[in-house]
């Protein structure tokens, strides 16, 4: 009975527990409410992960309504894959959430904080399940919405101009995406994803037909965050409480490619989109966004905003490889959003736990502190190798499949470009090791907080904890690749099935 | 000119969320900003009542005498919409609040040489 409801529970779940949690306004109890659910939830979503693993559907149809009249989720390997992403990076944001939360939140407004973290975590999953795409829509804004006021609650007040420009760049991409559904809905009459498929094929010739995938596509790509629409991100993720940080760079991007695959090819059909100038465009403003990216990065005077611009340059390799539009780089692309979200979850967390030591993470602030933190220091390595590329890493696993990707296509601009990529990674994250390890800490009290002290003397062992479970995932998954590589190739499989993966 | 006459609802839909973008772009002030969003997304909204719209059609009511119905979903669907754009809204204007008493301005052009002072 259970198992019939798991992927509409997956998100009715925290829909029923957030208005709960805002009620109860208790920070304590806030913080385990959000804990289970957030557990139940990867709980959930491996189940469903493992109920499509051998390439099957489920359709779940809403309150009994047959699709395409009803909202219908429709679940395979690559929803499954995101909404673990989701989860899990929730999961963990969780555990690390507490500690990092009562230090950098008003303590009376700890409850309402993990009220609205919960609706952001319900709507990202949400996207991911759901098969109408007008619903998707509404998850879209309801995670956006959530996702703004969290941004607001970091402590500097930057953190406000950055959340008011989230809002107006967010909603007027939303907006583009609401035109472009509009449009297509004129043209087939139907909103449900799999029958749009069907009907779009028919009347692909229509003007109506291009300015609807126009519209969708840059709506999403400003979601996305890829570049030249990046604008809104290195601010955002720079000013927002740490978990905030955590959570929206590991995940709220991560879901917008998820739904720009989801439409090139189960809304528009590869047929239509390789006739597009599409592909080129992406794969161009790929390459352009890992070298801005990277190089803004090596200029910035602080770890989350090098963070940031990192993720831009990341998502720039996720873009290049759907832009190949071959399975080999699509696979990179989806392994690259699964270890992309492990590693910079885990470095933002090491950030976390520096703003938690001595409030800030600008790198005069924290020189030498990695001599003070050890362990913290050495799971930010293990991340930042990652972010590399260095092999027993995931982010050698997916830069190499993007590699061969670009190689099979004779892109050799790509190839390069992606080879520099990683040797500017290699010039920041260096940067950063040696802000952290080789230089003298000059001030030993920041902000009026002693370092050493007995209240900041130990990083909390939730936090710890949360940061070595992600880099050890980090190499785990680097090593052992078989679920993540079956898992991306069967969903890339779905998605060149010739009949839209309507079984 | 019959083209424009024909079309006359859809060139009112365009002028208006161009009016919304312009203000958006231009304009420094936040208040200005957040009005001229609101103005895109009403836009929005009336190029989806006017897909729905029927010619002869009347309100999807079943009744004797009527056999033509206007489209009640993108009706449906816009009031979903709206709520979304009054929570944006509300959200926009809740932070300016809290611009102004975090800045003392709104001023958009202020606010970056504040931004880039500290």
């Amino acid at each position: 009975m259970i198992d019939q409801h798991l992927s509409v529970l997956l998100v009715v779940l925290p829909l029923l527990s957030a208005p709960i949690t805002a009620m109860l306004n208790r920070a304590n109890l806030a913080w385990y409410i959000t804990l289970i659910v957030t557990s139940l939830c990867l709980v959930m979503s491996v189940m469903l992960l493992l109920d499509v693993s051998s390439g099957q559907v489920i359709h779940y149809e809403l309150g009994g309504w047959a699709p395409p009249w009803g909202i219908e989720y429709r679940i395979d390997s690559l929803n499954a894959l995101v909404a673990l992403i989701v989860s899990g990076i929730g999961v963990a944001t969780s555990l690390y959430a507490k500690r990092s939360v009562e230090n950098e939140i008003d303590a009376t407004q700890i409850a309402l904080f993990y009220a609205t973290f919960q609706l952001c975590f319900l709507g990202l999953l949400g996207i991911c399940l759901t098969g109408d795409i007008f619903n998707l829509f509404v998850f879209l804004e309801i995670s956006s919405l959530a996702s703004y006021a969290l941004i607001a609650m970091g402590s500097n007040r930057k953190a406000l101009t950055a959340s008011f420009h989230y809002l107006v760049l967010g909603t007027l991409g939303a907006t583009f995406f609401l035109i472009g559904v509009g449009l297509a809905f004129a043209a087939t009459g139907t909103l449900n994803m799999a029958d749009l498929s069907v009907k779009l094929l028919e009347s692909q010739d229509v003007q109506l037909v291009h300015t609807a995938f126009a519209l969708i596509i840059v709506g999403m790509a400003l979601k996305a965050a890829i570049y030249p629409l990046h604008l809104w991100l290195p601010n955002a993720y720079s000013y927002a409480p740490s978990v905030v940080s955590i959570f929206l760079s590991a995940t709220a991007t991560k879901v917008a490619i998820y739904v720009i695959i989801r439409s090139l090819f189960h809304v528009f059909s590869y047929e239509y989109v390789v006739n597009t100038l599409l592909p080129e465009v992406l794969i161009v403003m790929g390459g352009v966004a890992i070298l801005y990216g990277s190089l803004r990065a090596i200029n910035q005077t602080g770890m989350r905003k090098m963070l940031a611009y990192s993720s831009v340059a990341q998502i720039g390799y996720m873009i290049m490889g759907i832009g190949f539009l071959t399975k080999a780089g699509l696979t990179a692309s989806l392994l690259h959003l699964f270890n992309h979200a492990l590693m910079k979850a885990a470095l933002f967390m090491a950030a976390g736990l520096f703003i938690y030591r001595v409030k800030t993470a600008t790198f005069e602030n924290i020189k030498g502190l990695g001599r003070e933190m050890p362990y913290t220091f050495a799971a930010m390595i293990i991340a930042a190798l990652s972010l590399i590329g260095v092999p027993g890493t995931v982010g050698f696993v997916s830069k190499w499949q993007l590699l061969q990707a670009a190689i099979e296509q004779q892109h050799w601009t790509m190839v390069i470009i992606i080879l520099i990529g990683s040797l500017l990674a290699i010039v920041y994250v260096w940067k950063l090791i040696e802000v952290l390890y080789f230089q003298q800490r000059e001030k030993i009290r920041v902000h009026g907080v002693q370092s050493g002290s007995e209240e900041f003397g130990r990083s909390p062992l939730t936090m710890s904890a949360a940061l070595w479970m992600l880099a050890l995932m980090c190499v785990y998954f680097g090593i052992n690749t078989d679920l993540t590589m079956s898992t991306a190739q069967s969903a890339v499989e779905i998605l060149f099935a010739a009949d839209g993966g309507q079984r | 000119m019959d083209y424009i006459l024909g079309h006359i609802n859809y060139w009112i839909i365009i002028l208006l969320m161009m009016i919304g973008l312009y203000t958006m772009m231009s304009k420094p002030n936040l208040i200005k900003k957040m009005a001229g969003l609101s103005v895109f997304q009403t836009g929005v909204i009336l190029l989806y009542i006017s897909l729905g719209k029927v010619t002869g059609g009347t309100a999807p009511i079943v009744a004797e005498g009527f056999t033509e119905y206007s489209n009640p979903l993108p009706q449906v669907l816009m009031l979903t919409a709206i709520v979304v754009g009054v929570a944006t809204t509300a959200l926009g204007f809740a932070l300016i609040v809290r611009i102004q008493e975090a800045y003392g301005t709104v001023e958009e052009d202020e606010l970056e040489k504040m931004d880039s002072e500290v």
